[in-house]
């Protein structure tokens, strides 16, 4: 079988997953919405679907880690996963563009304007009488009360250090896995693991002290707008990424993955470098500018 | 050995593991848990056609209430959802789908490739978009009906909309999470699929802009959805993005869509230049002219996309440099446009032409969509841009690029490619009957509408002024006809599929040339199960 799979094309059979996944999607979402506008079902109805999604989740990458293992899949099939890897983190750092643009935007040109540079004179002199633009601001209009921010040099270079060290070990992992040494791969990357819910804990009672005591909430004007949904959606992606970790974490004590074929660690791998390369951004641009 | 030989010895082959070769017989299997890029591609193509009547209908009842001046039909508001909703479904449910399913059909037949590289998720990509649609049109029926505040769901108005608002946003994320799956899959197959001796520079045109929009897409996708998460937030979740207030800026809105919103017209109208480059040269007989030019113009169009946005809002008072620099870098897209259309006219150039119905509607792209390029150019002067802004000129530039550009060249492509998916030649006569009406009616249809806007007649508005009202008739008479010729070419469809005698070669053109012509009409189930070496120029259309 393995000397077949390399010299013809591969193309799966039929799968039940997709469909199953659209049904999963369309309960969250359109659940959502409803929960949104009121409706008391609803809330019950989004667990629903994004428990169809998870099962999903569990039926489609089951199926292919099985194919895997059995040897189905060749060169090029592993090539289509690290292309289609790839172009998925690509579509992701465009996410996370739009909200690093946006606060740029603003800080560079919105809330001078509202201060009455350049072309914002009028604004000001009309609307905003007084305004004196600085950052961190709330806007003209002391949107969502006083509030403090989080000084840089405490948790967050805190969580900054755990996450470099996260990717320092998830690299000796790797190197581990490549030189078949299974004991260290499955220690350094449960280092990783670990650190990364350390990472997600902190972050936890940062949101948590900045409601409680700073005062800084989502709705804190456009400096909390900012930071809540730069710093939310890349806590939402390391979780993400701490799941996948504890997957192939337990996929490794199981004895998968081999020295020469591992795309799904790879991929992995590539999905934590990439969140911490985000966090990076966040350090400077959030919390240290 | 034929196709269908060679197909049957792989079965074989592959016997002991359930790789599901053969052609499913359950409905269900056939079309539910499919993983076969040509019955997706069907879907596509199927669903498209379905949206393209949904928002003809909804364009039908803007074009009879402005038959007349005055309110006849419809309340302002249900005016204003048609005019949001047509424009939803006919963007993200008719042309962008249609173009993935002329993918799907197409990019694994033309560089010798047994399906797409990710097969499983391309039936999901698929099988997202008719819960979205679904989810979409039925805000029509909720108490606060559609949203009505444009496709481009400016703030603050579109923040006013009721209970709708969250279903479209997030029927708006399902449509973004689905192009970005079908986008992946096309750029892995094309990448990683192609037969040996199929260089990039040898691919076929259609492949190429394919590739360049499929990385549009992974690229602007996020943006708008990322711009819709904002405005969601900012409606239920106390977020100022959009709020002066709070220190945040509506415009911003308006950058942030552009950013998507420009790249995304060429989205809509890359895969139509490649269609184009594809039957111009079969229908001359001739080779494309100038192919290497083609592709690198084809990616200059798609790196100026990115920087040109803020054209869309020159009166929103930005600084004087921005409108400048915007000016300038639109304007630059004329270049490699020109080159485009240059190349075309050139492979026609002492052709022996012959006119078929796709190269009558492929003729009828580069003529009509010129006129929508010029049109452009005019939009993109800013000083003038003041006068036409939000007027009918700018509802009849994009129609124009639109409807005889995007359109015209998926009505071509389905000719072109019918009788190879069907196995089944088109009635000839009526593909004629079908064109010169088309290209009639588009035209009473959408010139006077630049009149209409040069007179000063604003857009998206259930009523207008008397002097505006012999115009409006004449484009509506032009919009009716136009709408039920469309229903001639559904009944062509289906007799090409259903009920057509007349068989089609493997060849199906005299003058075809690539890969897809080498097989069987139509096509085995997996197109090729060996790789077919290209080893000459001849099934390629560069030389």
């Amino acid at each position: 079988m393995a000397q077949h799979a390399e010299d013809s094309y591969y193309v799966p059979h039929g799968s039940k997953w997709p469909i199953v996944g659209s049904l999963g999607m369309i309960t969250m979402l359109a659940s959502a919405a409803s929960w949104m506008n009121g409706s008391p079902v609803a809330q019950w109805t989004f667990w629903l679907g994004m428990a169809i999604l998870i099962f999903m989740m569990f039926g489609w990458f089951g199926t292919v880690i099985r194919e895997s293992e059995a040897g189905m899949y060749n060169a090029q099939v592993d090539n289509s996963f690290r292309l289609g890897m790839t172009w998925f983190i690509f579509s992701e750092v465009m996410f996370f563009a739009v909200f690093f643009g946006t606060l740029f935007y603003v800080r560079a040109l919105v809330v001078p304007w509202l201060g009455g540079e350049g072309s914002g004179a009028a604004t000001n002199e009309t609307l905003w009488q007084g305004y004196v633009p600085t950052w961190p601001t709330n806007g003209p209009g002391n949107i969502g009360g006083e509030f403090k921010t989080i000084p840089a040099f405490g948790i967050p270079f805190l969580n900054t250090l755990i996450l470099l060290s996260s990717g320092l070990t998830i690299t000796l992992a790797h190197h581990a896995l490549k030189k078949e040494n299974r004991n260290l791969l499955v220690l350094w990357l449960a280092a990783t693991v670990l650190l990364g819910f350390i990472f997600l804990g902190f972050q936890v009672f940062e949101y948590y002290e900045a409601y409680t005591e700073l005062g800084l909430t989502l709705g804190s004007g456009i400096y909390g707008a900012t930071f809540f949904m730069l710093t939310g959606f890349h806590g939402m992606h390391v979780t993400l990424g701490a799941i996948m970790l504890t997957v192939i974490l337990f996929r490794c004590i199981k004895g998968h993955f081999k020295p020469n074929h591992h795309f799904a660690f790879e991929a992995v791998a590539w999905y934590w470098h990439f969140v911490d390369v985000v966090w990076l951004g966040l350090f400077i641009f959030v919390y240290a500018l | 050995m034929t196709t269908e030989a060679i197909h049957e010895d792989l079965n074989e082959a592959h016997d002991d593991h359930d790789h599901g070769d053969h052609k499913p017989t359950g409905f269900l299997d056939r079309w539910l848990f499919t993983t076969n890029h040509k019955d997706i591609g069907t879907l596509y193509l199927v669903f498209s056609l379905t949206m393209f009547m949904i928002g003809g209908a909804m364009a039908m009842i803007i074009r009879a209430e402005l038959f007349m001046p005055g309110l006849q039909l419809v309340e302002p508001d249900f005016f204003n959802q048609m005019t949001t909703m047509h424009a939803l479904i006919m963007v993200f449910g008719a042309v962008m789908p249609a173009w993935v399913g002329f993918a799907n059909w197409l990019v694994p037949m033309m560089i010798g490739a047994p399906d797409m590289a990710l097969p499983r998720m391309n039936n999901w990509s698929f099988w997202i978009l008719p819960f979205a649609f679904t989810m979409l049109l039925s805000t029509l029926f909720m108490d606060s009906g559609g949203p009505a505040a444009g496709w481009t769901l400016y703030p603050p108005l579109v923040l006013q909309t009721g209970s709708s608002f969250a279903f479209v946003v997030f029927a708006v994320h399902m449509m973004g999470v689905s192009s970005i799956m079908g986008s992946i899959n096309i750029i892995a197959t094309i990448f990683n699929m192609r037969a040996p001796g199929m260089r990039l520079l040898r691919m076929p045109m259609f492949v190429w802009t394919w590739l360049i929009t499929a990385f549009l897409l992974i690229a602007v996708m996020p943006v708008l959805a990322g711009a819709v998460t904002m405005l969601l937030t900012d409606h239920f979740f106390s977020t100022n993005f959009f709020n002066a207030a709070g220190g945040g800026d509506p415009v911003m809105f308006q950058h942030i869509f552009w950013f998507f919103g420009h790249p995304e017209v060429y989205i809509m109208i890359l895969p139509a230049f490649g269609v184009v480059s594809e039957i111009l040269p079969t229908f001359s007989r001739k080779p494309l002219f100038g192919y290497g030019s083609m592709v690198y113009a084809t990616a200059t169009i798609a790196f100026l996309s990115f920087i040109v946005w803020a054209h869309h809002m020159f009166t929103v008072g930005m600084p004087l440099q921005a409108e400048l620099f915007f000016m300038y870098a639109t304007m630059l897209i004329s270049v490699p446009t020109g080159v485009k259309v240059f190349n075309w006219v050139a492979t026609m150039w002492q052709g022996s032409m012959t006119f078929e119905t796709p190269m009558l509607f492929a003729i009828g792209f580069v003529v009509l969509f010129t006129i929508g390029g010029l049109s452009g150019l005019m939009l993109a002067i800013t000083a003038a841009d003041f006068q036409y802004h939000d007027t009918y000129f700018v509802v009849a530039h994009f129609h124009y690029v639109l409807v005889p550009g995007a359109v015209f060249a998926l009505m071509a492509a389905t000719y072109y490619w019918l009788p190879k998916f069907t196995g089944n030649m088109y009635s000839e006569k009526w593909g004629k009957i079908h064109f010169w009406s088309s290209a009639i009616f588009v035209n009473v249809l959408f010139f006077p509408q630049h009149y209409l806007g040069l007179a000063g007649m604003p857009r998206r508005i259930p009523d207008y002024s008397p002097q505006f009202a012999d115009f409006n008739m004449i484009s509506s008479i032009g919009g009716f006809a136009f709408g039920a010729t469309q229903l001639i070419f559904v009944g062509i469809v289906w007799h090409c599929a259903f009920r057509s005698k007349v068989r089609a070669t493997p060849e199906v053109w005299e003058g075809s040339r690539g890969l897809e012509w080498t097989l069987d009409s139509p096509p085995a189930y997996h197109s090729f199960n060996t790789p077919p070496e290209v080893t000459c120029n001849a099934l390629s259309r560069a030389d």
